[in-house]
């Protein structure tokens, strides 16, 4: 047997920046070696070991690597609901996160996915791992949703659809995919826009700034800031589009705008990313829904596409969703989606089949498939609904002359109200109102019974605080 | 207005990517452009070394065929399994109206139930709460959460493997941008452990350096350190401050008992060590398709283990918010019946108990054909696979002319091998290295 001093194999990856969060960790850390202590009381003898003789190991005194962690902030979405669930009041509304509840503010399961999954239960399909790029015949069904399935990127085979964790883990590919083969590049993001895509392209080494979106002096969209900034931005820019029901704000461009919208980006060789996360739940048509996307497809652009299931099919629970890149040829398309296939493995191997298999299930089936719409009808049209009366209790009541026409105008799931931080707060103090500090409510937590009662809360607070 | 076709070549070099031509007609869309194409840049990805086996198996009609690659566990028919503690779990909760609030209920059922599994259920740590423990997305999910983490809070930092390891891990630990190191492992002659190497890699290491260990049913080797070695290595760790982060992806599979499986977690934990843990219930509970698994990192107290988790939870928000609740639900549902959880750690022993047949029939197989290389290591190597000692070449023929598929390093996933196709095996593999007395220089 050779016993050479030993060589340690170095496979090491090029060095990087460090991304140290806690630069104050550096050369706090304490070795163990020198600071065993003798505890008797739990001392451990080695009894079988022959080769050893030294004094038996002790359980030292417990030193940790990770002694200087911090406490994370709270995630401002998910961290409203937290709060909602420690309130003991009666009057207590949850207005935070965008999940969608009945008109008795219960969680709603759709009956689609309840017949999907005893099928599933019947057939007794095994829970075999998933290719790393998904359900087959589920991303043919989702991409066959989103661009139609007759649609030439479709019958082409331009796109590259790879089965991804919901929106967040379809966008984390797509920003790894960025990262990867256009370092450098800059993603655009609206202001405001989902709280999570700065972590996500944060976390990914990805560099974003902001376009101009929301207009608060119209509580509409600043539609020439959205294209000045577009314009100004360096060429060959990523551009986050929400595809609909933009989060936070719910306003949408209107068609004519989409095309000048798509204009600019051909102009400056920008590469559109939609983030398509309420299919569905805009209109309650998801062929009308998909509409801004079909469009920048229809002008031969290639485009990023992000989707998720959470809401249109209540799967939130479950993480399906799927990144599509579309390509000029098929060939890209096989290319691309190897790449994506390579940066899923490092990530979770494959993805989840359960709510892939109830996705595949319910498009694929046309009997589920229209019950699906209908059902996706019918929770659009309560929001819509929710809408109106609260618009309507709020004309009723506020005598200051405001126009809140801008809640009919919004579409979705979501409403900006305008109210500030200091103005949400109240909301919570003192009305039990529970929403984001940026102003959003979410409308798919609000029932007609408590419309009067959340109209009180947002007049109180926007005229008596500041 | 045709917009200028980019010209960015410094980029399009600096990628070393294939191009193509940049001229693109669209067909029927209105308003046809010719351009470069972004992705052109995009070569092909190689495949994946084990999935792209399966994928190869797939492809293949022959009626002989064997997967040997992916460990994922067939019955004796060679067919998937659904653990029957698994289908009564799915009967429970199938097509029932899951409330959102209960997400967090369960998350943390799993948690309390993985930690159990692996530290034991009356261990110090469980009781007081000193971990921070997160649901991760299996084994993988749950090596690139703690990998991101330790690149956050030790950027310098690197991790040291097994020399070999599992193919996966390298690549999870550079996509969150850890210098990968080895350490010596396995030893190709004598097809076991090369432990004084093992020892001297471990000492000669830079105090607090970051180790993976495989604390039973090491992938892809199967050889596993004995409760002395461990000891031995434990006593090292301590001297030496490193930090010791468990893939715990096959407990049950090694010994067919769910505790003898974790002893190398408890010498661990007995001798003080803070270490992190990444469990799979893909294999021992047949989950695979669900992604369901646990990352623990345990703490020096319980408000440091709070402050912990919430950077671990941050850290899977930016990846995919939330882990996915089905495989969840089943876990938790199997593991806090106590009737349920009996069954299942019966069926656990039923997979490991053929696996082990399995690898007696093989190696017997190969003996009665009067094989000229010594084939102990089949038996004496433990859980899913068998480090065959094949050379690729080897290998290659195997797949080539007798449609058996195992990756390349001669890795064999020994839960592919049934009664019916074990006779075809050893038949395969003998032919195949009859006349290779040098290859395994063995006596």
């Amino acid at each position: 047997m050779t016993s050479t001093s030993t060589m340690l194999s170095l496979a090491s990856a090029p060095p990087t920046a460090s991304l140290s969060v806690h630069e104050n960790l550096k050369g706090r850390l304490k070795l163990g070696g020198g600071s065993l202590s003798f505890n008797k009381e739990r001392a451990n003898p080695f009894i079988n070991t022959k080769s050893f003789s030294r004094i038996s190991m002790v359980a030292a005194v417990k030193v940790s690597r990770f002694e200087g962690v911090t406490m994370a902030p709270p995630d401002p979405i998910l961290g409203v609901s937290e709060a909602f669930k420690a309130d003991n009041d009666k009057k207590k509304l949850n207005l935070g996160v965008g999940a969608y509840r009945t008109e008795e503010l219960q969680p709603y399961v759709l009956n689609v996915v309840k017949k999907a999954e005893n099928l599933m239960v019947e057939r007794g399909e095994n829970k075999e791992y998933l290719p790393i790029e998904g359900l087959a015949a589920f991303n043919k069904a989702t991409a066959e949703l989103l661009f139609g399935a007759s649609n030439p990127v479709i019958k082409e085979q331009r796109v590259a659809t790879v089965q991804g964790l919901s929106g967040t883990g379809s966008l984390r590919l797509a920003a790894a995919l960025i990262e990867r083969y256009f370092p450098g590049a800059k993603v655009l993001i609206s202001s405001p826009t989902w709280g999570n895509h700065k972590n996500i392209f944060n976390d990914a080494r990805v560099p974003w700034s902001e376009y101009r979106y929301y207009d608060p002096k119209t509580v509409g969209l600043d539609f020439d800031g959205m294209i000045a900034d577009i314009k100004a931005a360096p060429e060959g820019s990523f551009v986050l589009l929400h595809g609909c029901a933009h989060n936070p704000t719910g306003i949408d461009p209107t068609p004519e705008q989409w095309e000048k919208i798509a204009d600019v980006i051909q102009e400056k060789n920008h590469i559109p990313f939609f983030d398509v996360a309420y299919q569905g739940f805009a209109s309650g048509s998801l062929d009308a829904d998909a509409g801004s996307v079909r469009l920048f497809a229809a002008r031969g652009m290639e485009l990023l596409v992000a989707q998720s299931y959470s809401k249109n099919l209540g799967l939130y629970a479950e993480r399906i969703g799927a990144i599509n890149v579309v390509c000029t040829s098929a060939d890209a398309a096989a290319r691309v989606k190897s790449q994506l296939k390579r940066l899923a493995r490092p990530m979770y191997s494959n993805p989840p089949i359960h709510g892939a298999k109830i996705v595949a299930n319910v498009v694929g089936d046309p009997t589920l498939f229209n019950e699906w719409k209908a059902e996706m009808e019918m929770m659009a049209g309560r929001i819509k609904n929710v809408r109106q009366k609260l618009y309507d209790s709020l004309t009723a009541k506020d005598k200051s002359g405001k126009d809140w026409s801008f809640i009919l105008k919004q579409i979705g799931m979501f409403s900006f109200t305008g109210l500030n931080k200091a103005q949400s707060d109240n909301m919570t103090n003192k009305w039990h109102v529970y929403m984001t500090k940026d102003g959003r409510i979410s409308l798919a937590g609000l029932s007609l019974a408590k419309c009067e009662y959340l109209a009180d809360a947002i007049i109180d607070s926007f005229h008596n605080v500041s | 207005m045709k917009p200028k076709p980019r010209i960015n070549i410094i980029m399009w070099g600096f990628m070393g990517s294939r191009l193509t031509s940049s001229t693109r007609c669209m067909s029927t869309s209105t308003k046809a452009l010719s351009r470069f194409g972004w992705w052109d840049r995009v070569s092909p990805a190689a495949k994946d070394p084990i999935t792209g086996v399966t994928e190869a198996f797939l492809a293949d009609t022959n009626p002989h065929k064997i997967n040997l690659g992916v460990g994922a566990y067939r019955d004796d028919e060679g067919k998937p399994v659904v653990l029957q503690c698994v289908r009564n779990a799915e009967a429970k909760i199938a097509g029932c109206d899951f409330m959102e609030s209960n997400a967090t209920a369960v998350g943390s059922k799993l948690v309390e139930e993985s930690a159990k599994l692996a530290y034991g259920k009356d261990a110090n740590v469980v009781k007081e709460g000193a971990f921070a423990g997160l649901q991760a997305l299996s084994g993988t999910g749950a090596c690139r959460l703690f990998a991101e983490f330790q690149r956050r809070f030790h950027p310098e930092s690197p991790i040291y493997f097994p020399d070999p390891t599992w193919s996966n891990h390298p690549n999870i630990w550079r996509d969150a941008q850890v210098p990968v190191r080895t350490f010596q492992y396995y030893h190709p002659v004598s097809k076991g452990l090369n432990f004084a190497a093992l020892m001297d890699d471990i000492k000669n290491a830079p105090d607090a350096s970051f180790f993976l260990l495989h604390p039973c049913a090491h992938n892809p080797t199967g050889v596993d350190p004995t409760v002395e070695q461990w000891r031995e290595i434990s006593y090292q760790f301590k001297e030496k401050s490193h930090f010791p982060f468990f893939d715990v992806a096959y407990q049950g599979f090694a010994s067919g008992d769910l505790d003898m499986d974790a002893q190398a977690i408890r010498i661990f934990l007995e001798d003080g060590h803070l270490i992190g843990c990444a469990q799979s219930f893909a294999k021992n509970m047949g989950l695979y398709g669900h992604r369901v698994g646990c990352l623990s990192v345990l703490c020096a107290d319980a408000k440091q283990a709070v402050a912990v988790k919430s950077q671990l939870q941050q850290i899977a928000r930016a990846m995919y918010s939330n882990p996915p609740i089905h495989g969840l639900l089943l876990v938790s549902t199997i593991l806090s019946d106590p009737e349920t959880k009996a069954l299942w750690v019966k069926e656990v022993k039923v997979m490991a108990n053929r696996i082990q047949q399995m690898r007696s029939t093989l190696r017997e197989s190969l003996e009665k054909l009067a094989s000229p290389l010594n084939w102990e290591h089949i038996t004496n190597q433990v859980g899913m696979f068998c480090f065959s000692g094949l050379t690729a070449d080897q290998v290659d023929r195997l797949v080539r002319e007798f449609h058996i598929y195992l990756t390349r390093d001669g890795r064999m996933s020994m839960a592919g091998v049934t009664t019916s196709n074990v006779s075809y095996l050893a038949n395969a593999i003998h032919e195949v290295t009859r006349y290779n007395r040098e290859a395994s220089n063995v006596c």
